[in-house]
């Protein structure tokens, strides 16, 4: 690695060197690994981009066209890569347009480490051009930030700011610099990561009598049933919950987050939690007597209604963070810990177990679900297109490597329930904010995360619109994103919600589109459109060869509705079918 | 129209929070509070016997449900040091009020001598002009004394917030001073530069 701090001599490292504070930010982000900047310049932040100039060939800056873009890209980057997104911003509105971004980060657990530039200091509350309080106004949405205002502060603070975006529980953090700061030489002393924060526990201490005691209901439960998230994925603990999962033999469901931790088609993979989950795992949740949730957090769009959830069940809840347990869900065990950790001294105490019966109830369940809904959606007998076949083909021609980056709506609650996944962090989505807009870039982003994959971001009509600038970003930078949108001339999900809960009054989710062919073709993006069952495989397969980003439309019918649904306000066992 | 659904577990708990010394962190620890709307009823927050280590007590009424959860989002803050809640029997808590009224007035009627006594008042300031009396305790006893100088011309009043002592906190000054010896706590900075604006040229 080629960082500063080993180009330091010792006794450079005694006096050190005359650096400016914007030099020491970037020499930070090298010794820090980063791969890839997403940013965008402005009058606050010209100091760190006039380094940049000169750190060119050690850093890869990729200019979005809109705040929110280059942070949903330093997301889309960390969800694929599992390494820290790094996004530049000036102060003013380029800071609070990375507001979304920041609070999608956050509830979504997203490594991310952002840097906004901030008037000078002397002018701090005095309204200068582009000031905003982007300290404040981020609190509520970042896991820690911070104001520079003195260079000499940058080494340590970038520092403290990547341990703390990356540790424990991961999340968003934002440091403010002001202009001075920037400007400031001082005497650089070299670059230490940092390990430790003596107000900081990124992770509770495991206690194996927890451990111990979760075991034992587990040994003795006939019903078991595991549900897992994100957890497992930041955790990087696949191989600990594969294990652990094939060894008790425990049917396993996934929030939307969790997907891909193991491969779609294992046989333990019972399927998708939540409000269009699948069939059995949300009825069956009320009927399991154990209950083993790891390194989720009981959404309620997971959940549904709370005090008809689970009831008959024991609950374990594994978590990194302690504030998580008993917050939705009240827990008869509670095993603090890194699932890392804690899930191999589990699969030890645990005996090896199969549970033919009770995995075959969800089977049937599956069953009736795939007569009641999904043969309908992936092979349908009706003329118009559907999104779920456009997914199904896309398994066809992928067969479940690519990573699917979606978007808010019906299209993400298809994508999820049909797409394949046979890798980890192949499901890119924003779950517990539900931006829309959030795809292309995230794709973007994806894609510098995971250069050999292929990304395709799968995207409503509606959603699109909100983020579509970002054409130009893969244009500049010839991301070779591929481009899906399923187009259903509807703002569908809400659609779907007027049409079941409001008599079908359908208020403002009509929604008209520019020809997307065209408008990429104004960003030297290729694509096509389609809506007829033979040419929706060539025109997939077309998008997947083509070397380089691509759009493809696919027009599909306009009032579908995603069944199976739980509705709002309702248990998960009343879960509709139709 | 709202309809109000009485909580009868709910009652006021103390909280006691141990933290850096860092600017922003206030806030930080606030819309905890008010992002669930929850109303702060008193809030105190200074150097515990450790310089770097700031004590906050908030006092708040909530169920210990809520009160729970509210500490542990608390504690996850990175620079919270630790978190406790408590009800008022398990501390021993107790509330400073001045209260200033003209010296004239009182000096005229014996009565309120007697009354300040019976109320462990004690004046801090005695001018010709006027006089400022002191008292500590629960909130009742320092309304109390409002009420009861009234009469005399009561100038101006203020009360401070809660400070309380947890009855069992057996070994906290022993570790927090194991604790700020092993590693010292930072200085926070401060913004150097906003007494300095006309010397700076900026653009
Ligand atoms: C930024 C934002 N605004 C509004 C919403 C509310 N919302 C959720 S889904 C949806 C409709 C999305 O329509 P479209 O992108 O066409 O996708 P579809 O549901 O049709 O697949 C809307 C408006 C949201 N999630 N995010």
């Amino acid at each position: 690695m080629d960082t500063a701090q080993q180009e330091l001599t010792a006794a450079e490292q005694k006096t050190g060197i005359e650096l400016s504070g914007s030099q020491a930010v970037l020499e930070a982000l090298i010794a820090e690994g980063t791969d890839v900047i997403f940013g965008y310049p402005g009058g606050a932040i010209m100091p760190i981009y006039d380094a940049l100039y000169d750190y060119n060939d050690k850093l890869n800056h990729i200019l979005v066209r809109h705040e929110q873009g280059g942070i949903h890209a330093g997301q889309g980057y960390a969800r694929a890569s599992g390494k820290v997104g790094v996004v530049f911003a000036t102060s003013g509105p380029g800071a609070t347009n990375l507001v979304t971004g920041l609070a999608d980060a956050q509830i979504d657990s997203t490594p991310l480490v952002c840097i906004t530039g901030q008037v000078f200091a002397h002018l701090l509350g005095t309204d200068a051009f582009q000031e905003t309080d982007v300290i404040n106004i981020t609190t509520p949405v970042t896991k820690w930030n911070y104001q520079v205002t003195d260079a000499t502060e940058i080494p340590e603070v970038l520092a403290k700011a990547f341990y703390i975006a990356k540790s424990g529980r991961p999340g968003p953090v934002l440091i403010d610099i002001t202009k001075n700061a920037q400007f400031q030489k001082f005497e650089y002393k070299g670059y230490t990561p940092c390990k430790h924060i003596r107000s900081y526990r990124p992770k509770p201490i495991v206690r194996r009598e927890y451990v111990e005691e979760a075991a034992r209901l587990i040994n003795s439960a006939k019903k078991p049933f595991i549900l897992w998230g994100q957890g497992v994925l930041l955790g990087s603990a696949e191989q600990e919950f594969k294990t652990f999962v094939e060894k008790s033999g425990i049917p396993a469901a996934w929030t939307i987050l969790g997907a891909g931790a193991i491969p779609t088609t294992h046989p333990l993979n019972v399927g998708m939690l939540g409000m269009h989950g699948n069939y059995g795992p949300n009825v069956l949740t009320n009927e399991c007597d154990v209950l083993i949730a790891i390194g989720m957090r009981f959404d309620d769009r997971v959940t549904g209604r709370l005090d008809k959830y689970a009831k008959q069940a024991k609950v374990i809840h594994f978590d990194i963070d302690p504030a998580e347990i008993d917050k939705n869900v009240q827990t008869t065990v509670q095993v603090w810990g890194d699932c890392k950790e804690t899930l191999p001294i589990l699969t030890e105490l645990i005996e090896q177990k199969q549970h033919t019966e009770w995995l075959a109830k969800f089977n049937e369940f599956t069953r009736q679900e795939v007569e009641a809904v999904i043969k309908d959606e992936l092979f349908p007998s009706s003329e118009e297109l559907t999104m779920g076949e456009v997914i199904q083909q896309v398994n066809e021609l992928t067969n479940g490597e690519a990573i699917i980056v979606t978007d808010v709506g019906q299209h993400q609650m298809v994508a999820c329930r049909y797409a394949k996944f046979n890798n980890t962090r192949s499901n890119i989505t924003s779950g517990g904010l539900g931006t829309m807009g959030f795809s292309l870039p995230a794709a973007i982003g994806a894609k510098f995360g995971a250069p050999d994959k292929e990304v395709i971001a799968v995207i409503g009509d509606g959603g699109v619109q909100m983020t579509i600038q970002e054409l130009g970003t893969i244009m500049q930078f010839n991301v070779g994103v591929k481009i899906l949108i399923l187009n259903n001339q509807f703002l569908g999900m809400v659609r779907q919600w007027q049409e079941l809960f409001n008599d079908r009054r359908y208020s403002f989710v009509n929604i008209t589109s520019p020809n997307f062919v065209k408008v990429a073709e104004g960003y030297n993006i290729p694509g096509q459109s389609v809506n007829d069952r033979e040419s929706l495989k060539s025109a997939l397969k077309t998008m997947i060869e083509h070397d380089g980003s691509y759009l493809l439309e696919v027009m599909v019918t306009k009032e579908n509705n995603v069944f199976p649904m739980v509705p709002q306000g309702c248990s998960v066992s009343e879960i509709r079918l139709s | 129209m709202t309809t109000h659904i009485p909580n009868p577990e709910k009652q006021e708990y103390n909280i006691t929070v141990y933290t850096e010394n860092q600017i922003g962190l206030l806030t930080r620890i606030a819309i905890i509070f008010s992002r669930r709307k929850i109303n702060i009823e008193s809030l105190n927050t200074s150097p515990s016997e450790i310089d770097s280590i700031h004590r906050f007590n908030i006092v708040i009424t909530e169920s210990e449900n809520v009160v729970s959860k509210v500490c542990r989002q608390i504690e996850k803050q990175v620079e919270v040091l630790k978190v406790y809640y408590n009800t008022n029997e398990d501390v021993i808590w107790q509330e400073m009020a001045l209260y200033k009224v003209p010296t004239d007035e009182i000096a005229e009627k014996a009565i309120v001598e007697r009354l300040l006594r019976e109320n462990g008042a004690r004046a801090v300031v005695i001018r010709h002009d006027y006089t400022v009396f002191e008292t500590t305790g629960h909130r009742e006893e320092t309304d109390a004394l409002i009420h009861k100088l009234q009469p005399y011309g009561l100038i101006e009043f203020v009360r401070s917030a809660r400070v309380m002592i947890i009855k069992d906190s057996e070994g906290f000054n022993r570790k927090l001073r194991e604790f700020e010896s092993q590693e010292p706590g930072h200085e926070v900075v401060e913004n150097e530069y906003l007494n300095s604006a006309d010397k700076v040229f900026t653009m």
